[in-house]
């Protein structure tokens, strides 16, 4: 068997509140992202729990991977978009794909 | 106890469970679920009046609720700014009260039923109108309140979506299914409508004491949150709701409605949106402390209108409309 050839891209994970959702998809999409995943999730920070216990409660995780440069201009409009007035978390990983056009 | 509905019971044996902390946690999908099923059901209900009456006749009604929600906002204002409020919070706040909450109105409805004080059966669409005009209110204050502060000057908030938040608002959840519910009640009518009465009618009070039990278990996990914000929320949450009752009391009685139905006004007036007012004002007025203004009329003024308001409410209506 042929040894798979992999691809490095970034992974950015964008989790905020779930009223960002089509904000966030429309600005990563404008920034170059070719795709993305979206779950709800629940959790805390210092700020508060979030429990997703009923509409304004919602909190969601935006999977994007993407080229660095479109990964990190994402996470910059992010920050000076809504990082003021909304609960956001934002973090990088380096990943392995193997079809690097589809990203 | 006998003057307490029972769905109010399942409301606090939600706030209990919260506060003894129980695993007890309805599935999301339920939730959902009970909400659509709610939403469409007092719709329905509401349509099918509508089928029997004209409707241009409605209409100085319908205007009337919809500036009450409007005015309410910018009423409150000036007070929860003299509670020393930030600018931005006392507008999401204010719009808060002057959008509805629709479970507070079924809870109305079902006492005034258990009591066998008749009302506007066509209530409905009082709700589905006086969904919006608040919010729109709340933010036009947040907007007017943001240009006066000169410390804002610097920094560059953009405009107001108006068009997507009035596509939120109006194709949201709540006001296309209540809409929605009263167009198909309204067109099908009480025979076209009476194959699905086993689903959407026979049951609602059931399913309304489920969706209590939820929303009891959400509302206890906001009184923690109470403490967090003093005493200026506690009053708000108490002294707002019997407040705006007067006013949604009068208008009612000056609209020479019956006195279940200056009940339900003076209950509209009174209640707080937790479901569309939130998410309109995250997206519209970001700079505004949502935990403050869902704690106030989630923890507190929900609470409060389910179990002693509206009895109170139903009083007053029957001393104003005898």
């Amino acid at each position: 068997m042929t040894p798979l050839h992999k691809h490095p891209k970034t992974l950015l994970v964008v989790v905020a509140e779930a009223v960002l959702e089509k904000s966030l998809i429309r600005d990563a999409q404008r920034l170059g992202a070719q795709g993305w995943t979206l779950t709800e999730v629940r959790g805390a920070n210092h700020e508060g729990v979030r429990e997703g216990a009923w509409e304004a409660d919602r909190t969601i995780e935006l999977k994007l991977i993407c080229e660095p440069k479109v990964a990190d201009a994402i996470a910059e409009q992010v920050l000076t978009q809504y990082a003021a007035h909304y609960s956001v978390a934002l973090y990088f990983a380096q990943v392995e794909v193997l079809r690097p056009e589809r990203y | 106890m006998q003057h307490v509905d029972v769905v109010v019971f399942f409301f606090l044996l939600g706030v209990f469970a919260r506060l003894v902390k129980s695993d007890l946690r309805l599935p999301e999908a339920l939730y959902e679920t009970l909400s659509i099923y709610l939403l469409l059901a007092i719709g329905l209900k509401g349509g099918i009046e509508l089928s029997k009456q004209p409707l241009m006749a409605l209409l100085p009604q319908v205007l009337a609720c919809m500036a009450l929600g409007f005015v309410i906002p910018l009423l409150l204002f000036p007070l929860l700014r003299a509670l020393k409020l930030a600018g931005a919070d006392a507008a999401a706040l204010a719009a808060h009260y002057g959008s509805v909450s629709v479970v507070t109105f079924a809870v109305a409805t079902a006492a005034l039923q258990r009591q066998g004080i008749p009302y506007e059966s066509h209530a409905p669409l009082w709700v589905a109108v006086m969904e919006a005009p608040g919010l729109v209110a709340g933010i036009l204050l947040a907007r007017w309140a943001r240009n006066r502060s000169s410390a804002n000057a610097g920094s560059t908030r953009p405009a107001t979506a108006w068009g997507e938040l009035a596509h939120d608002v109006l194709f949201g959840k709540s006001v296309l299914l209540l809409a929605g519910g009263l167009l198909i009640g309204a067109v099908a009518g009480e025979a076209g409508t009476a194959p699905i009465q086993a689903v959407f009618i026979d049951p609602f009070k059931g399913v309304l004491a489920l969706f209590l039990l939820e929303l009891g278990l959400v509302a206890g996990s906001r009184l923690a949150e109470v403490r967090r914000f003093g005493v200026a929320v506690l009053v708000v949450g108490l002294a707002v709701p019997p407040v705006l009752a007067l006013a949604g009391a009068a208008l009612g009685w000056a609209l020479g409605l019956s006195t279940g139905g200056v009940a339900i006004l003076a209950t509209l007036a009174a209640s707080a949106s937790y479901i569309a007012a939130p998410t309109a004002m995250r997206v519209a007025v970001p700079e505004a402390n949502a935990a403050l203004s869902i704690t106030a009329a989630l923890g507190i003024t929900f609470p409060f209108n389910i179990v002693i308001g509206i009895p109170m409410y139903i009083a007053l209506a029957q001393r104003l409309v005898p």
